[in-house]
């Protein structure tokens, strides 16, 4: 009964929630609503994701009505996957809000807040549950939206211009994956991507699928901040509340990932994409100086979220690069940075998030042993920065380890060698931080302005959680690597 | 012939492309939306013109009708309109905030008055 | 007895430091000692295990597809845990004395750290395979990172800096490479006597091109140019100096260095292809241009450092000279310079705490006021030069004897002239701090403290006892597998 509609509970239980949290008004109270909700999710999320590798792949007709006529939800261990890592994500920096939205969000809107997470999560789930390429469209709008409306709820005013600039960039991403669907329909005949896949080979000739290629491709690259058109994430990342940021990072542009690799290998097929159409080509260029040109820029910044901004553009870097290699090796490596890489650049961010919170700014150079003051944040930040470098047990490793691998077993030795290239910026802009905070005196003329103890447990927790997280994964990286390669058989087989 | 017989797809080109352009070459974030709006529309009539069927009538269920117009183009069109005013609700108000907080809505003007006080 | 017990204590020993903090400095380094004392004591025990024949190793744990981390014994590991486990107790009483003397702050840090890197220094000595062994390379260099940087200064900050820079963009971006290689290429990372890539269809230039990325890889090795981090790290407490910048940390580099070419090249691969063809000439560079480099320093521990890089090349080349009984030498060469070069970084360090000084012109007519530690220094430095009666000639000799084996006398000279070189740089310190009168009043100077002196005594007598008694090292040394 309930689980032969889990699909469909997936979306529903957030949406739900969303006109909730306006109903009930109270900041408290909204927040237990989207808790909740968040906290069902997960647990839709898990028994998702557990049905898929009893059974294997889901289709779901919604309504009842079916495939072609009807929307149809099509989830394989690929997305189910992505579905648990985000409502993951969500549900931990759902419990880390509740103290920082207090504190940063205007007073009296916090229902708004929470209503806005609660779309931009049924967006996110829904771009990653769907079959239906036009529906793809619509729940990216969703999630679009309301992480405007997300960011604009930033302190500073710069929140606005950064949300603005992000409406912008964000609507032409968004068009240009519209412009793209709508070609594909007119050289196929349907939006379906089980479909579309099929009929796809014999349509390969027409210029329509062509000019749909390429604009899927760019829209997707602006979604997802592939370097050059990131322009957006870092002001976004900047301004935004710390918690929308910690939740972006780890959901929001991996699930634009995950839309990429659904069109250019389920759909069009690796023999298309990256065969016929030399996707590499573009892209690899395109991720190898975005690894190496963003870690570099990520050394210059001054603010502590800047800085990790920068770095996430380089880590898409890398997840871009190990698509590129196209086998089944790369993509492994790839889906399993998608996970590793959310999972610590969350974390990053809600240990920023605690500094915010205690010492009321980001200014890297002004943390002067700041570790004697707060430990546990402080060594959260460390693990989960060791693990953005790479360092062995942690996930970052597991990461960089098979993206190597699989890059040298293409014969790819020039990228092995940048990935660790970078690396090793990394280690500048991580350790410049770190020996800050570990030992520089403190100077008199900046003391910590607010209170210099710990954030609260609430925050502490889940930050905590997170950490313990990646480092169970880093220890134990076959796990993840077994499930990600699952995924990339999927994706690789193209549908059943 | 064939090329005037696209008629209609030149004209969603030119309306993109201009759309495209008001929205990269105006600082007024009112024209930016403006060049949104004729942006998206462009997209809405590339949809449209793609549905008709030549000789086709309107999809409504009729018995001296044999031929209709493909509906589905439409109905997703009615999808996207929704997201296109609710993309121009957002923006907007994100513009009268804007305006609330720097007194401009030019964009180099705001990017002014940020990099003066991040000196600052 | 399972390898594993081995990282036990020291990690067990962090939360009573903590627990005991500042406030209970007497119960909190004697809760180090007892580690200490049990480290020592589990690890006695695998030698006796080993040297009857016993064989034991840890589970495993899955780390990636087929790559795992895992323990086992081996007797250059066992060679090295011993050593390890035994310098750590001597630091430790060592570090009582001179931490005090000196009035470090941030001694728990100081401590916890310390047994940190220990912890980690057993698992590099049991690493089953070249990924554990890579691990635990990493987390020495993160776990001494906070000691380099001990005094928060400006200094120690830069030096800090380096260290970790040149460390970890040697082992990531060269060491790791050379990982993933040889997994491609072997399919397997387990370290197996007589090596795995002999079978594995590499070219002459590739395997040339591996020990390149071997040596310079290693960056704790510090063959030059890999080598500037050593002397930045002087900034460090003497003690750290002592233990991790003389034995824990750079051994660790050489020791990997013995173990890639023993059990992952096959000694019979390194020699048959000529792989280190030109890493064999760097190696000589690096032992002759850092002994004269000593020469021109006047500070005391900046001339121990240089003299660590050149001591430590004679290891490497042990190694790549590719002979059993090279590496024999070699690996016998991690002990008698361990404690030869812990007793004159004891002494330095005594002489720091006692007399405040830190230039080796500063020092005469020492001799009259600080006896016991500068005698002790001449028996270290002997010991360093390779001179009867210090376990140091045996080990020069095996290493001189490997090279004449391998039909190569050109390194038997270079031996010999970097040997001249260690007694000009060496030996005129005890000379000048006995025999020249005191340039300025020094009569108010005495020993160093107590603790820290029964330290420089026992590591200066076990200089001396080797080189009666070597043969509990030569004969566990003589368990190793070549083939």
């Amino acid at each position: 009964m309930i689980a032969d509609q889990l699909p469909a509970w997936q979306i529903v239980i957030p949406m739900l929630a969303a006109p909730l949290c306006v109903l009930v008004r109270n900041s408290t109270a909204a927040w237990v609503v989207a808790m909740v909700a968040n906290l069902l999710t997960l647990l839709n999320a898990w028994a998702l994701f557990v049905q898929i590798r009893a059974e294997g792949v889901i289709r779901y007709a919604l309504g009842g009505w079916a495939a072609p006529t009807g929307i149809e939800y099509y989830v394989d261990i690929a997305n189910a996957s992505v579905i648990l890592l985000v409502s993951f994500i969500s549900s931990v920096v759902m419990v880390f809000a509740f103290h920082s939205v207090r504190k940063t969000v205007l007073t009296g809107k916090h229902y708004l807040f929470y209503s806005a997470w609660m779309l931009c999560l049924t967006g996110l789930l829904g771009i990653c549950i769907t079959g239906d390429a036009f529906n793809v469209f619509v729940f990216l709008e969703i999630s679009s939206l309301s992480t405007y409306m997300l960011i604009a709820f930033g302190q500073d005013k710069r929140a606005f211009t950064a949300s603005f600039r992000y409406l912008i960039m964000g609507s032409i991403g968004a068009s240009f994956i519209l412009i793209g669907i709508g070609f594909l329909y007119a050289a196929t005949g349907t939006l379906n991507m089980v479909d579309l896949a099929q009929r796809i080979p014999d349509a390969e000739s027409k210029r329509a699928v062509l000019v749909a290629f390429s604009f899927l491709t760019i829209g997707l690259m602006i979604k997802s901040a592939v370097f050059p058109l990131h322009g957006w994430l870092a002001n976004a990342y900047q301004q935004a509340p710390l918690v929308v940021t910690a939740f972006l990072a780890g959901t929001a542009t991996k699930v634009s990932l995950y839309v990429l690799l659904r069109f250019f290998f389920s759909i069009f097929g690796p023999d298309y994409s990256f065969g016929a159409m030399l996707l590499n080509v573009v892209l690899l260029p395109a991720a190898v100086a975005g690894f190496l040109l963003m870690s570099l820029v990520a050394i210059y910044q001054t603010d502590l979220r800047r800085m990790l901004a920068y770095s996430s553009v380089a880590q898409i870097g890398y997840i871009i690069a190990a698509f590129c290699i196209a086998s089944q090796a790369g993509l492994t490596a790839g889906i399993v940075h998608i996970f590793n890489h959310a999972l610590i650049k969350s974390a990053l961010f809600m240990s920023v998030g605690c500094i915010i919170y205690q010492v009321g700014h980001a200014h890297s150079r002004s943390f002067d042993n700041l570790f004697s003051t707060m430990p546990f944040t402080v060594s959260a930040f460390i693990i989960s920065g060791l693990g953005l470098i790479g360092v062995p047990l942690t996930v970052g490793f597991v990461s960089k380890f098979s993206l190597i691998g699989a890059s040298m077993e293409k014969g790819w030795w020039l990228i092995g060698a940048m990935v660790l290239v970078s690396s090793l910026f990394a280690i500048v802009y991580i350790g410049r931080v770190v020996e800050v905070m570990l030992f520089r005196k403190s100077r008199m003329e900046t003391p910590h302005s607010v209170g210099s103890n710990e954030a609260p447990l609430m925050m502490l927790v889940p930050l905590y959680v997170l950490v313990a997280v990646s480092i169970w994964f880093g220890i134990s990286g076959s796990t993840t690597l077994d499930v990600a390669g699952q995924a990339a058989r999927a994706l690789l087989g193209g549908y059943q | 012939m064939q090329i005037l017989g696209l008629y209609n797809y030149w004209i969603v080109i030119v309306l993109m492309m201009a759309g495209l352009y008001i929205m990269i070459a105006r600082y007024n974030l009112i024209k930016k939306m403006i060049g949104l709006g004729v942006f998206q529309t462009s997209i809405f009539y590339l949809y449209i013109s793609m549905g008709k069927v030549t000789g086709g009538s309107a999809p409504i269920l009729d018995d001296n009708v044999t031929q209709y117009s493909n509906p589905l183009p439409h109905v997703l069109i009615l999808t996207a309109i929704v997201v296109g005013v609710a993309t121009t609700a957002v923006a907007l108000a994100l513009i009268v905030r804007i305006h609330e907080e720097y007194n401009t809505i030019e964009e180099d003007e705001i990017k002014a008055i940020e990099a003066a006080e991040h000196d600052s | 007895m399972n390898p594993l017990w081995t990282l036990v204590p020291p990690l067990a020993v962090i939360p009573f430091i903590i627990l005991f903090g500042e406030k209970q400095r007497n119960l909190r380094e004697a809760s180090i000692i007892l580690a200490g004392i049990v480290l020592l004591a589990l690890n006695d025990r695998i030698y006796s295990d080993v040297m009857s024949g016993q064989v034991a190793s840890s589970g495993e744990l899955k780390l990636l597809a087929n790559f795992s981390l895992k323990l086992s014994v081996e007797p250059m590991g066992v060679m090295f845990g011993v050593l390890a486990s035994f310098l750590w107790v001597v630091t430790t009483v060592y570090s009582i004395g001179y931490m005090r003397g000196h009035n470090e702050k941030n001694q728990t840090r100081f401590y916890c750290c310390f047994a940190l890197a220990i912890a980690c220094v057993m698992a590099a000595a049991y690493a089953d395979n070249l990924l554990t062994l890579f691990v635990a390379y990493e987390a020495i260099t993160l776990s001494t990172f906070p000691l380099v940087t001990h005094a928060g200064n400006a200094d120690s900050r830069k030096a800090g800096r380096l260290y970790l820079l040149l460390l970890m963009c040697g082992s990531i971006g060269l060491f790791l490479p050379a990982i993933i290689w040889i997994s491609s290429a072997a399919g397997t990372l387990t370290f197996t006597p007589g090596g795995v890539l002999s079978d594995a269809g590499l070219s002459k230039g590739a395997a040339t091109i591996l020990v390149c990325l071997l040596v310079l890889g290693v960056g704790k090795a510090a063959v030059m140019p890999m080598h500037r981090w050593l002397p930045a790290a002087m900034v460090a407490p003497t003690p750290v100096s002592a233990l991790l910048h003389a034995v824990a940390v750079v051994k660790t580099g050489v020791f990997t260095i013995l173990k890639v070419i023993v059990y992952i090249f096959g000694i019979d691969m390194v020699s048959s292809t000529n792989a280190a063809q030109w890493m064999l000439p760097l190696t000589a560079f690096t032992i002759l241009a850092s002994s004269i480099i000593a020469f021109t320093k006047d500070n005391l521990k900046a001339r121990l450092a240089y003299s660590t890089i050149s001591q430590l090349s004679y290891i490497v080349m042990a190694g790549l000279l590719a002979t059993s009984m090279s590496v024999t030498g070699g690996a016998f060469h991690i002990v008698t310079h361990a404690f030869g070069k812990i007793t004159l970084f004891f002494c330095a360090g005594a002489i720091m705490v006692a007399a405040h000084k830190k230039a080796i012109s500063e020092l005469d007519g020492l001799g009259r006021q600080m006896p016991i530690t500068m005698s002790a220094f001449f028996i270290g430095a002997i010991g360093i030069i390779g001179l009867p009666p210090a376990a140091g000639m045996w080990s020069k000799l095996l290493i001189a004897g490997g090279s004449l084996d391998g039909g190569n006398a050109l390194w038997v000279g270079v031996l010999m002239l970097s040997t001249l070189l260690n007694i000009a740089y060496l030996l005129p310190i005890p000379l000048r701090a006995f025999f020249k009168p005191p340039s300025s009043d020094i009569s108010e100077i005495s020993e160093a403290p107590m603790p820290s002196l029964w330290a420089i005594v026992l590591t200066a007598m076990v200089c001396i006892l080797l080189f009666f008694f070597p043969q509990p090292v030569l004969n566990l040394l003589g368990l190793i597998q070549w083939r």
